[in-house]
């Protein structure tokens, strides 16, 4: 287990180097030179000299990848073209909230849709299977910012019952929840749809399969063939799907945290792409790229958890 | 008295096509203590009537008529708790296919103690039994072999820990399903000698199936024969394999040169197809490929005694006796 835990982290290592190098080459492939598109036009004369020092643009261009890993890691991500305050810091205070937006999001809509699909495949084509199918395919199509709206509309606007802008006062643990309802809603609703439809299907697969069959030979209670022998089996191909799924729940993270004025990742991206505030979009998107590499990893460890033979390679 | 007795079992599956008429009026005997074997070619209705025994049937199976007496109940009127309670304590199973059998994702010490949870032993003491049964079937090294999964196993030795589940209850009845078709022949060997072992100590009633004509040979007491959903012949192994009363036991038995020791370990095949069980032929349901149709076939013949506990329902054996 722990030689497959450290294999997917060095794993995991590479790909953020690539991503990262990728990141970097594009910035340096817009058209115009590399310090005005990173500090934009408002940019004065002397940070334009201090930030080419410091990314040593004359340079060979891996050399300069080289130094920008350094810099990176020692937490340099360059400094807010206009607050002058360092770019990780501002990034490194919006991180939490788009963290905890999105995993309250897929953890109520995961447990929720893994006890609606579980449902649905035990009582297959009854009333309540072919509510929760309309149901989930309705949901799975109606996208974030269109529940964001409504929800907004309708719950924070007309019936006043949660608020409608921003992320509760901080250390206020009840009014911060109190403004996360709303929008974990509008990114979850979704992924109640879809985790549902695929813990059906697969659980349905697993159910027939010849395991199952033994256990019903051996007279083991139905309670544990379900939950015990086949839930964990069917959930695989799920925690995979939410592992790779984090890009569109970053992605639904911006939107809501947008409708909801909600403090985010999403809003400082926005905001600091219409002020063209290049560091600290690349922070940004550097934080979402370690977001997501992070989730895909875990949920292979969570994978290889729940299955011996993901462990060992077979 | 007998373990197990089926009397007039109908099982149908209702398909696009309409029912398809899996079994048909089957009758037969397991005695206490025997083994007794079923050979028939694919799709004449072993399975589905494995299923019905211990009612584990798919959805669209619905049984028509029939009682599957299991120690004088049937089985067949009693509710699905009471069924719960007779499987893997009374009736155990072991499957076709090893590779399938087990939970892939629990170790095998954690399935063999699950499948104890009736038992009130402690949990070392439940290790202790799985860990005895795993030696008996002749895994090396059982106490470490338990917090294995199933995949660290090759097929026999999987083959070889259904085995030991399937007995660790010490049931009544153990019903097999082509338990080693899926094995090479060496590992066939040893393993139903194995279970022949075990067999003896337990004491319990065997139903065996299989394709292999030499292993039904050499494994049981009583043979049963089927063809396209019904039983054709049955008796001792050694009445029908030496004086085999139905056309259809004769031409598995001629297609096989070396006769009982077979070395071909698929069923042999006779020419012809088994008839459509959706809409079946009138008379009898083995006239199609049968060498020795003659005129009375048109009606459907009946078991008629060939010999002492010998029967096969053919016209011939009456035919025989009049003339
Ligand atoms: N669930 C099912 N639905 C419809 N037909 C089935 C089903 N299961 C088995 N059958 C049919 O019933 C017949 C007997 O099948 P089976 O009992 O599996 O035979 P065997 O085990 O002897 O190969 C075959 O014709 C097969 O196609
Ligand atoms: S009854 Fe007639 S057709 Fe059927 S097996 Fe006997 S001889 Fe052949
Ligand atoms: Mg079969």
């Amino acid at each position: 287990m722990l030689s497959f835990i450290f294999k997917r982290i060095g794993l995991a290592a590479v790909i953020t180097i690539l991503a990262v190098s990728s990141l970097f080459l594009i910035v340096h492939m817009i058209p115009g030179d590399p310090v005005s598109t990173m500090l934009g036009p408002r940019a004065t004369p002397e940070m334009r000299a201090a930030l080419e020092a410091r990314m040593g643009l004359d340079k060979p261009l891996i050399a300069q990848i080289g130094l920008f890993f350094a810099n990176m890691l020692r937490g340099d991500l360059g400094m807010d073209v206009f607050s002058n305050r360092p770019v990780s810091e501002i990034v490194l205070g919006q991180v939490p909230y788009t963290l905890v937006l999105i995993l309250v999001s897929i953890t109520w809509s995961a447990v929720l849709g893994i006890a609606l699909g579980s449902y649905s495949a035990i009582h297959r084509n009854s009333l309540g299977d072919r509510l929760t199918g309309i149901l989930s395919v309705s949901v799975i199509a109606v996208p974030a910012f269109v529940v964001s709206l409504y929800s907004l509309l309708i719950f924070a606007v007309k019936l006043q019952w949660f608020p409608a802008i921003g992320a509760g006062d901080a250390g206020n643990w009840g009014d911060q929840l109190h403004h996360l309802v709303l929008p974990s809603l509008a990114i979850g609703l979704s992924w109640v749809g879809y985790i549902a439809r695929l813990v059906r299907a697969s659980m349905l697969e697993v159910m027939g399969e010849g395991h199952i069959r033994t256990a019903r030979a051996f007279g083991l209670p139905e309670r544990q063939i379900v939950f015990g022998y086949a839930l964990r089996l069917a959930i695989l191909p799920t925690v995979t799907v939410i592992g790779v799924g984090m890009g569109f729940l970053l992605s639904a993270a911006v939107f809501t945290e947008i409708v909801f004025s909600r403090p985010g990742l999403g809003k400082l991206v926005i905001d600091s792409i219409t002020t063209r505030n290049y560091p600290v979009v690349m922070g940004s998107v550097l934080f979402s790229t370690l977001i997501f590499v992070a989730s895909t990893t875990l949920a292979d460890i969570v994978n290889a958890i729940l299955d011996p033979r993901i462990r060992a390679g077979k | 008295m007998a373990v197990l007795d089926i009397r007039g079992l109908s099982v149908g599956y209702s398909t696009p096509r309409g029912e398809l008429r899996a079994l048909r009026d089957v009758s037969m005997m397991v005695p206490e203590g025997k083994i007794v074997g079923i050979v028939g070619e694919s799709g004449c209705g072993k399975s589905t009537l494995i299923s019905a025994i211990i009612r584990l049937m798919a959805p669209n199976a619905r049984v028509g008529a029939g009682e599957v007496r299991f120690q004088g109940r049937d089985l067949l009127a009693e509710t699905e708790a009471q069924m719960r309670a007779l499987r893997g304590t009374q009736i155990s199973m072991v499957f076709q296919d090893p590779m399938q059998t087990h939970n892939p994702v629990l170790t095998v010490g954690r399935q063999m103690m699950d499948i104890q949870y009736r038992e009130r032993l402690s949990r070392a003491e439940k290790r202790q039994r799985a860990e005895r049964m795993l030696a008996l079937v002749g895994i090396p090294d059982p106490e470490a072999r338990l917090n294995q999964y199933p995949f660290e196993f090759s097929g026999g030795m999987r083959q070889r820990i259904a085995i030991a589940m399937a007995l660790m209850a010490k049931p009544a009845l153990l019903i097999a399903d082509e338990p080693t078709t899926a094995l090479d022949a060496t590992l066939e060997v040893q393993i139903i000698k194995r279970l022949r072992e075990l067999q003896d100590e337990i004491g319990c009633g065997v139903l065996f199936i299989s394709h292999h004509l030499g292993v039904i040979a050499e494994l049981c007491d009583e043979v049963v024969v089927m063809y396209a959903g019904e039983v054709v012949e049955t008796g001792s192994v050694r009445d029908v394999f030496h004086a085999p009363a139905h056309p259809y036991t004769r031409a598995l038995l001629e297609c096989d040169p070396g006769h009982i020791k077979v070395k071909t370990r698929a069923l042999p095949t006779i020419p012809g197809n088994i008839p459509d069980l959706v809409n079946l032929p009138g008379g009898c349901i083995f006239a199609d490929r049968c060498e020795r149709r003659h005129a009375a076939c048109a009606a459907r013949p009946t078991m008629a005694l060939a010999g002492d506990g010998h029967r096969a329902a053919c016209h011939l054996i009456t035919e025989r006796e009049t003339a």
